[in-house]
């Protein structure tokens, strides 16, 4: 059983803020799926497969720059907040 | 000469432009006059561009001038995920409202090559999150058919498009069901080829390992025709594949009757899908039971995998480097208020069970388990397209839902995958195409998947199908 202060740690992990009201609604939410899906568990315990074996193919390529669809100043633009070229953020340490 | 967009196709609108009937800027002016009349009440586009007759006009002064592209001046929608240089493209979310895509996905450059007019960007689930386009941040996308009903989800701004003749055709994208659900529930023709046949470079992801671009159309001769234009294999996608070239079919239906029954299937569903076999086997294809007892858990294998895959790839959506913000006192503030008011309840809720469901202590037993009986399934699968060519199912198991009937349980949206989330888990490519109708006139539709790589055999199939229905 999911509660409030597991929603609380998960919404500062996945930085979201989740407000003092909705925590409830979610945490009931979540809890519901979580006990639908979990079932999962059960098809591993009565099944043989060990381990997961993938099919693969090869798809590495020379390391030559592909010629690239933007550049820097455009993308820079993007950015809510930016300025000279580069992209603005509050202090980080 | 009068336009019917009605009748129109790509192979028809191609006659007529050739014969000078009309030009490509008539039919672009027919499908404004059709967006103007009926998209506020059905709410498909989110945006219609400025420049479209121009684009029109471009692509005239090319036909006169001799040009013979394969899509030449045929008026396209586009979903609000697939990027277009220099326009917006929103993913039906608050947090990307005024951002400008700044360079064309490989299936937009593609399309642009050959000739295709841009009307404007549908509606969809927020990032592609969802089953009817209720999720939207912009409103719902309503059921050309019955306007008190949903169009499906996520591509449903794309599907209601066709459906009610606003665009010749479209694209969408499709994660566990989203072109395949809404096309049936709108009544055309949706296609999500094999993983990797079509480029997801400039689509924006959802889930990594299921995501793919397809066509929704009126029927499959220009679902097939936009598919062999958007198809190949991409540089700048490293998940991308060649298709297999035609292989001969062996006239084999695999139907599984235990996963057809169970509860929850609308009884007009039912016998729309008895009916289907009739016609199938009137034209010669023999039914074949097969059973894959992995299905029952192809739902949880489905929306854990969708979680992970989602929670991570929403983490770029920070008020950093593009898109909207909301400004805190420090970094961390802006982050939790930014993606707290600017994403939608359902986008935040995957976000959060993507992240229980990767944390250490939880990892192995849901994500790892959802891994494994993936695995399960591809190889029952494998075993059953020894027997058979294609395996068919209906697309949904119900005609579209009301508005709003779905919304309060999130685990009953999920429900309705149960059909369509397959093909996604496995790879394989899968078509839904319109089967018949219920008695309150709400489409049908039925969904043929077939192996992977093996997408011509849908084709190959489904109009024989449509031939003889």
């Amino acid at each position: 059983m999911l509660n409030s202060e597991d929603i609380k740690k998960l919404a500062i992990l996945s930085r979201i803020e989740v407000s003092e009201k909705e925590i409830e609604t979610v945490a009931k939410e979540i809890d519901s799926i979580l006990s639908y899906v979990g079932e999962i568990k059960n098809a591993v315990a009565n099944s043989e497969v060990e381990d997961v074996h993938y099919k693969t193919i090869n798809v590495f390529r020379e390391d030559v720059l592909l010629p690239p669809k933007t550049s820097p100043d455009d993308l820079v633009i993007c950015a809510p907040d930016n300025e000279g070229g580069y992209i603005k953020v509050k202090k980080i340490l | 000469m009068e336009i019917n967009l009605k009748t129109q196709t790509i192979s028809k609108t191609k006659e007529h432009f050739k014969n000078g009937d009309f030009t490509c800027e008539d039919l672009v002016k027919a499908y404004l006059e059709e967006i103007e009349k009926k998209d506020k009440n059905i709410h498909a586009y989110l945006e219609i561009y400025k420049d479209v007759l121009e684009q029109a006009r471009e692509a005239d002064r090319k036909m006169k001038a001799g040009e013979n592209a394969s899509l030449l001046g045929i008026p396209f929608a586009i979903k609000d995920n697939i990027l277009i240089k220099g326009r917006v493209a929103s993913s039906a979310s608050k947090i990307l409202e005024n951002y400008v895509a700044t360079y064309d996905a490989t299936v937009i450059e593609k399309l642009k090559d050959a000739g295709a007019v841009f009307i404007g960007r549908t509606n969809m689930d927020e990032f592609a999150m969802g089953g009817s386009t209720e999720n939207s941040a912009y409103g719902v996308t309503k059921n050309p058919h019955d306007l008190d009903r949903v169009a499906g989800g996520t591509s449903g701004g794309s599907a209601a498009a066709v459906a009610s003749n606003l665009c010749l055709v479209a694209l969408g994208s499709d994660t566990g069901g989203s072109i395949r659900q809404p096309a049936s529930f709108c009544g055309v023709t949706g296609l999500k080829g094999s993983y990797g046949s079509v480029s997801r470079y400039g689509l924006m992801a959802a889930v990594s390992s299921f995501d793919q671009i397809g066509p929704i159309a009126k029927n499959i001769e220009d679902a097939e025709l936009v598919f062999n234009v958007i198809k190949g294999k991409d540089k700048y996608d490293s998940t991308s594949v060649d298709i297999e070239k035609s292989t001969k079919i062996k006239r084999k239906i695999g139907v599984m009757r235990s996963f057809i029954n169970t509860d929850g299937i609308d009884e007009e569903v039912r016998k729309n899908f008895e009916d289907s076999l009739e016609v199938f086997q009137k034209s010669g294809y023999e039914i074949i039971d097969i059973d894959l007892p992995s299905l029952s858990n192809v739902l949880s294998t489905y929306y854990i995998i969708n979680f992970a895959e989602i929670s991570s790839n929403m983490a770029r959506y920070d008020g950093v480097k593009f898109g909207e913000k909301i400004e805190g006192k420090n970094l961390l503030e802006d982050y939790m208020k930014t993606r707290g008011q600017l994403l939608g309840k359902e986008v935040k809720r995957r976000i959060l069970l993507g992240a229980y469901v990767l944390s250490a202590g939880y990892y192995d037993s849901y994500y790892g388990s959802a891994l494994k009986v993936r695995e399960i399934i591809k190889k029952d699968f494998e075993r059953a397209f020894e027997k058979v060519d294609v395996v068919l199912t209906p697309t949904a198991p119900t005609p579209a839902f009301k508005i709003g009937e779905k919304s309060a349980n999130p685990l009953e949206m999920y429900l309705a995958d149960i059909f369509t989330v397959t093909a996604n888990i496995v790879g394989c490519p899968a078509i839904s195409i319109p089967s018949g109708k219920t008695k309150a006139g709400l489409p049908l539709s039925i969904q043929l998947m077939a192996p992977y790589l093996h997408d011509h055999s849908l084709f190959e199939i489904g109009k024989d199908f449509d031939k003889a229905l």
